[in-house]
C-alpha cells in the first residue's frame, strides 16, 4: 500500500487533521517546558536528599 | 447499504476541526478560564508561569469536556430548542459516539495532567466538578426538578477553587467565597435567560422554574435570589480576598443588579412581550458584567497587594 496516492478523503479532512496536529505539537511543548521547570526546580526529589547529599 | 451510499453518507456529515472544538462549550470554557485564573493569581502562593499556564489549560480541558458529555447525553433536548439545535450533534455533523469518546477521554486526560502539573487536590476537584456537572446536574437535575440550576450551578462555581487549589494544593476560606459568589449568581443569570427564551424549555421538557412555576415566580425569584447575591457579594469585600476597590466595584454592580431585578418583577407578560424582553435580556447581559468585573476586582486587589495597594 502506498502512501503517495492523495485518497479524497485526505482533501476532505485536511483542515481536521491538521488541527489535531497543531493540538499534539503544543501539547508536546507544554509537557517539555513542564518538565523542565520541574526538573530545573528539582520537584519530586526526596525531601532530604540534598541533607544526604551533604 | 452499499460502500458508495456509505460514502456518500459521511462525507455529508463529515466535521471539521471547529466542530469538535464546539463540543467543548467554548464560550462556558472562556468563563472557567477567566474564573480559574482569577482563584490562582489570588492566593498569597506564587506559581510559576508555565505550570499556571499549564494548570489553566487543563482545568479548561477538563471543563470543555463535561461539555462535550453534556451535549452527548443532551442532544434529544438540544434538538427540540432554537438556541441549541445547531451545536454539532444535533446538526448532525458529530454522532453522539464520537462526543462521548471526546468528552471521557480529554476528562481522564485533564484530571491526570492537573495533577502531574500542579497537585492531586485541584486535580480531584477538577474531577468533582466534572462528574457533579455530568452525572449530578446532566442526568440527573436537569430533567427532574426546578431547583436543576440552582443545585448544578455548583459545577460552574468550582473553577476559581481549583485554580486557588493548584497555587496553594488546598482549599480555604478565600477559595469557598469565590465559589459562592458564582453559585448565587448562577440562578438569577439563568432565569432571566429562561424568561426570554419563552417555550425552549417547555417544549424540550425541562422542568426549569417558568415551566413548573410560571413566569411570575421567575420573575419574583430572581428578585430574591438578587438580593442575596448582593448580600454575600459586598459582604466578601470585608474579607481577605475583598479590598477597595472591590467594595467600590461591587457596591455600583449590585446596585444595578438590583435595580434590574427590581424592574424584572415589576414587569408582566404584557410589557414584556411589547418591548421584545428589552428588560430581561439587558439583565442577562449585565450579569455576564456583573461577574467578569467582580473577578476583575478580585484579581486587582491581589495583583496591587504587593505594592502594599491591595486589600485591607
Amino acid at each position: 500500500m502506498s502512501f503517495r496516492e492523495e485518497h479524497e478523503l485526505h482533501k476532505r479532512r485536511f483542515g481536521r487533521n491538521l488541527g489535531l496536529a497543531l493540538v499534539l505539537a503544543g501539547f508536546i511543548v507544554i509537557v517539555f517546558g513542564l518538565t523542565v521547570v520541574k526538573v530545573t526546580r528539582g520537584d519530586g526529589e526526596p525531601e532530604n536528599a540534598t541533607a544526604v547529599q551533604n | 447499504m452499499s460502500d458508495a451510499s456509505l460514502h456518500s453518507q459521511a462525507s455529508d456529515r463529515d466535521a471539521g476541526f471547529a466542530d469538535y472544538f464546539a463540543l467543548l462549550k467554548p464560550r462556558v470554557m472562556s468563563l472557567v478560564v477567566f474564573t480559574a485564573m482569577v482563584g490562582l493569581l489570588a492566593a498569597p502562593v506564587a506559581v510559576h508561569p508555565m505550570i499556571a499556564f499549564a494548570s489553566i489549560l487543563f482545568i479548561a480541558v477538563g471543563g470543555g469536556a463535561s461539555g462535550a458529555l453534556n451535549m452527548w447525553w443532551d442532544a434529544d433536548i438540544d434538538k427540540v430548542m432554537t438556541r441549541t439545535a445547531q451545536r454539532p450533534i444535533p446538526a448532525g455533523r458529530v454522532s453522539p459516539d464520537e462526543a462521548y469518546a471526546i468528552g471521557m477521554t480529554l476528562s481522564v486526560f485533564a484530571v491526570i495532567m492537573l495533577a502531574l502539573a500542579a497537585n492531586w487536590v485541584a486535580a480531584g476537584l477538577l474531577a468533582f466538578t466534572i462528574f457533579f456537572y455530568v452525572v449530578v446536574y446532566t442526568m440527573w437535575l436537569k430533567r427532574w426538578t426546578p431547583q436543576n440550576i440552582v443545585i448544578g450551578g455548583a459545577a460552574g462555581a468550582f473553577p476559581p477553587m481549583i485554580g486557588w487549589a493548584v497555587a496553594t494544593g488546598g482549599i480555604s476560606v478565600e477559595s469557598v467565597l469565590m465559589f459562592t459568589l458564582i453559585f448565587m449568581w448562577t440562578p438569577p443569570h439563568f432565569w432571566a435567560l429562561a424568561l426570554f427564551m419563552k417555550s425552549d424549555y417547555r417544549d424540550a421538557g425541562v422542568p426549569m422554574l417558568t415551566v413548573t412555576h410560571g413566569r411570575r415566580a421567575t420573575r419574583a425569584h430572581i428578585l430574591v435570589y438578587t438580593l442575596l447575591l448582593a448580600g454575600i457579594a459586598v459582604g466578601m469585600g470585608f474579607t481577605a480576598v475583598g479590598g477597595p476597590i472591590y467594595l467600590l466595584v461591587s457596591v455600583v454592580m449590585n446596585a444595578l443588579f438590583v435595580y434590574g431585578a427590581v424592574a424584572i418583577w415589576r414587569r408582566d407578560e404584557t410589557a414584556a412581550q411589547a418591548d421584545g424582553y428589552r428588560r430581561e435580556k439587558s439583565f442577562f447581559g449585565l450579569s455576564l458584567l456583573y461577574l467578569f468585573l467582580h473577578f476583575g476586582a478580585i484579581l486587582g486587589e491581589a495583583a496591587l497587594a504587593p505594592y502594599g495597594l491591595g486589600g485591607w
